[in-house]
């Protein structure tokens, strides 16, 4: 028997069965116990929850709901919710990001101490602090009897009143596809080696190509508006509230500045990054070859600058995408705040808890599997290890 | 022959300032526009913070409203409650103290001549007790304050530093079996890793406040302030995990093969030759983490502690200074940015002293 422990190969795999072993107990009686604590309170496990109606109602959807939609319903709306701020957050931040980022690394010394400011403050401020500030900005607005007005919006503390079209939803819907065929196009006809282009022309054709559909699609909002009304529909004030237009509440409008105030620091940096990643002597290279300075940024420092910046900036999307969790905070109702109404109003805690991390999960591995293929397509092809 | 060397003439300050900022009709456009925002920006804050500001509580909330400026009349009335929370009033001066403590020891951590694994994890044992004595009391003459009394700065620290403090070596674990050649075990640490990393810190802190009595035993179920740093030190050390096992793949194979040859065990090899290599490679990321997950305490607030985002809440949530909100948040902000700040810029001088033997 002792013999026996003193074999390497025995010894390793009992070692590996020990910890397997014990780990699986402690989750196994974890459950168990949980089981038997909810039993006692007359929660029976399972997911037949799902199809209950939910008997509470949510402060921001994009689908149509009532109180008396089952769970299910409730954790889609969740989940397009986080999405939604998610894509909406990353866009602005993204954008932020770049302003700043290309500012830090100008060659102009007063627009490098404006960004290196910008980023040293924001970046040092927690997120949920400035999620709870620009709530509190908002709220604080006048009410819509007193709203602020410019270009037809209106700022009041119910939330940010804009513009929207009298448009029925199919006509909507026709009037995105132009925009989605315009910039899916040129990535495709890029792929067929006899249409490709250098840079800047593609860039010409793909701005046009947008342009193009921008037309269609209000050609097709123009046709399918409703009868007897107005392309737009201002919002207005009728008795004590606003009508019309289309109402961005507070709690989404607070986050999505938080979001890109805070993840247009973080992205500022890796913009930074990535283009002192350019080596010199590329720049230098063109510049000899009497490209003008534009040319050399968007032909040489954008894409090589690009590739460097973008396994960085997916980890960055990643995290962000994670920080909508932070609508609890202001009464967002993401994904998470609605798993967390679940579990207070159902009780139906480890069902839930699953559904949050398998829903978490498959959005990072999804975002994940499609940077990863966009990092394949524009990763240098062959042995390139000039600097 | 002797070459002579004649240095270009040096441009005049105005000649100077022409090439710096108005070398082309572009980079004119650029330095005025930068140059009208930060002045702009800069009057505006100076003239709202400090010119046109109310700084003494003695007029009230009604002196404030009238002026144009700041109110940080609030901060005067109320800093009591920021950074000390619901803490007994007579012995706030033991939850001052308490927080002097952290920074004493986390400024002493910062020195390299207490850079190793013994002094460390002494000087920071040492104040966390020290700290736990100061805040809990009930000995030496110090009247019991039980921890649902704790609050603001002083309990945003304590999170911290007990987060880090567990999370550290948990996260040496980690990376440990992580890299293990036993394949089961590297295989299920590193899913237990990578899950907890794809997890938000919110849910995590959540499922360990609320969810989590469910799933033990009562004997076991304890204070909530313990098993939401329990969560978070989890969280801390699955990132950090990853920050240690890139430092230890920076460590040649050499050097473990060589310590193998001199007859070195495990334990010898790792505690001697791999781990100080290897933290001396994750430094710069380390005090990056640190810097995250200080940031990331605030969210404490979420699952019901009175830290200091909550405690700056309720400092201008209740009664007459309702208005004075920007003042409130702008005081947290800036607490927390001197403490993430200066860690930041710590890791930023690291770095460069670290890359002085790889130019």
């Amino acid at each position: 028997m002792i013999s026996l422990l003193r074999n390497q190969k025995v010894r390793n795999a009992l070692l590996q069965v020990f910890y397997v072993g014990s780990l699986a107990a402690l989750v196994l009686a974890g459950v168990v116990i949980a089981r038997r604590n909810l039993a006692e309170q007359g929660i029976t496990s399972g997911f037949d929850f799902l199809y209950k109606s939910t008997g509470w109602d949510v402060s921001f959807s994009l689908l149509p709901v009532t109180a008396n939609d089952p769970y299910w319903w409730f954790f889609l709306i969740g989940i397009i919710n986080t999405l939604f701020l998610g894509s909406i957050g990353l866009l602005l931040a993204t954008v932020v990001g770049t302003v700043v980022g290309l500012a830090r690394t100008s060659s102009n010394e007063l627009a490098r101490l404006l960004g290196r400011t910008y980023v040293d403050i924001f970046r040092n401020i927690p997120l949920i602090l400035q999620a709870f500030f620009w709530y509190a900005i908002i709220t604080h607005l006048p009410t819509p009897r007193a709203a602020h007005e410019a270009w037809g919006m209106l700022l009041t503390s119910r939330g940010l009143y804009l513009p929207a079209p009298n448009v029925g939803g199919v006509a909507m819907a026709l009037a995105i596809l132009p925009l989605f065929a315009a910039v899916a196009l040129p990535v495709w006809l890029g792929r067929t080696s006899r249409l490709s282009r250098p840079v800047g022309e593609r860039l010409v054709i793909q701005l046009a190509g947008i342009a193009a559909a921008l037309a269609c699609a209000v050609l097709i909002l123009i046709v399918g508006r409703l009868p007897d009304a107005p392309l737009l529909d201002f919002p207005a004030l009728q008795g004590l509230n606003l009508k019309g237009g289309l109402r961005i509440p507070p709690e989404f409008s607070a986050l999505a500045v938080a979001i890109a105030i805070y993840g247009g620091s973080y992205i500022a940096e890796i913009v930074r990054g990535g283009f002192k990643a350019v080596g010199k002597g590329q720049v230098e290279a063109a510049l000899s070859l009497g490209l003008s300075p534009w040319r050399v940024f968007t032909l040489v420092k954008l894409p090589l600058a690009l590739r460097a910046m973008l396994p960085i900036l997916a980890n960055q999307y990643v995290w962000l995408i994670k920080a909508t969790t932070m609508g609890i905070a202001v009464g967002f109702t993401d994904f998470f705040m609605i798993v967390a109404l679940t579990i207070n109003h159902s009780g139906q805690t480890l069902e839930a808890i699953g559904i949050l991390m398998a829903g978490f999960l498959t959005i990072n591995l999804s975002l994940a599997a499609v940077f990863n293929r966009i990092n394949k397509a524009i990763a240098l092809k062959g042995n390139q290890l000039r600097g | 022959m002797e070459m002579v060397v004649v240095a270009p003439p040096a441009p005049g300050t105005l000649e100077d300032l022409r090439r710096r900022f108005f070398a082309t009709p572009l980079q004119a456009l650029l330095s005025l526009v930068s140059l009208a925002i930060m002045v702009l920006l800069a009057w505006k804050l100076l003239n709202w913070a400090i010119f046109s500001a109310v700084f003494t509580a003695s007029g009230g909330p009604e002196a404030c409203q009238a002026a144009a400026g700041a109110c940080w009349s609030v901060i005067a009335a109320r800093w009591r409650i920021i950074l000390f929370g619901l803490y007994p009033f007579e012995e706030q001066w033991r939850s001052a103290l308490a927080c002097v403590t952290v920074v004493v020891m986390t400024v002493l951590s910062c020195i390299p001549a207490f850079w190793t694994g013994r002094r460390i994890g002494l000087v920071w044992a040492a104040g966390a007790a020290l700290y736990y004595v100061l805040m809990k009391g009930g000995v030496l003459g110090l009247p019991y304050v039980g921890e649902e009394a704790w609050g603001g700065l002083a309990l945003t620290l304590f999170i911290f530093v007990t987060t880090c403090l567990i999370g550290f070596p948990l996260a040496i674990c980690l990376a440990l079996l992580r890299r293990s050649g036993l394949p089961w075990i590297s295989r299920i640490t590193g899913i237990i890793i990578d899950s907890v990393r794809s997890l938000p810190l919110i849910s995590i802190l959540f499922t360990f406040a609320i969810v989590l009595p469910f799933a033990l035993p009562q004997w076991l179920v304890g204070d909530k302030l313990y098993r939401v740093i329990l969560g978070s030190a989890l969280f801390f050390s699955a990132y950090q995990a990853e920050i240690v096992r890139g430092g230890m793949q920076g460590v040649s194979n050499g050097q473990e093969e060589a310590a193998m040859a001199l007859g070195m065990n495990y334990w010898q090899r790792i505690g001697r030759i791999l781990l100080p290599q290897a933290m001396r490679n994750a430094l710069p990321a380390t005090i990056n983490q640190f810097v995250i997950s200080f940031k990331e305490t605030s969210l404490v607030v979420i699952v019901g502690f009175f830290e200091i985002l909550a405690s700056g809440n309720a400092a201008y949530g209740t009664g007459e200074w309702r208005f004075a909100y920007v003042e409130v948040y702008a005081f947290i902000a800036f607490i927390y940015f001197v403490f993430v700040f200066s860690l930041s810029r710590y890791g930023a001088f690291l770095e460069r002293r670290m890359s002085v033997g790889e130019r």
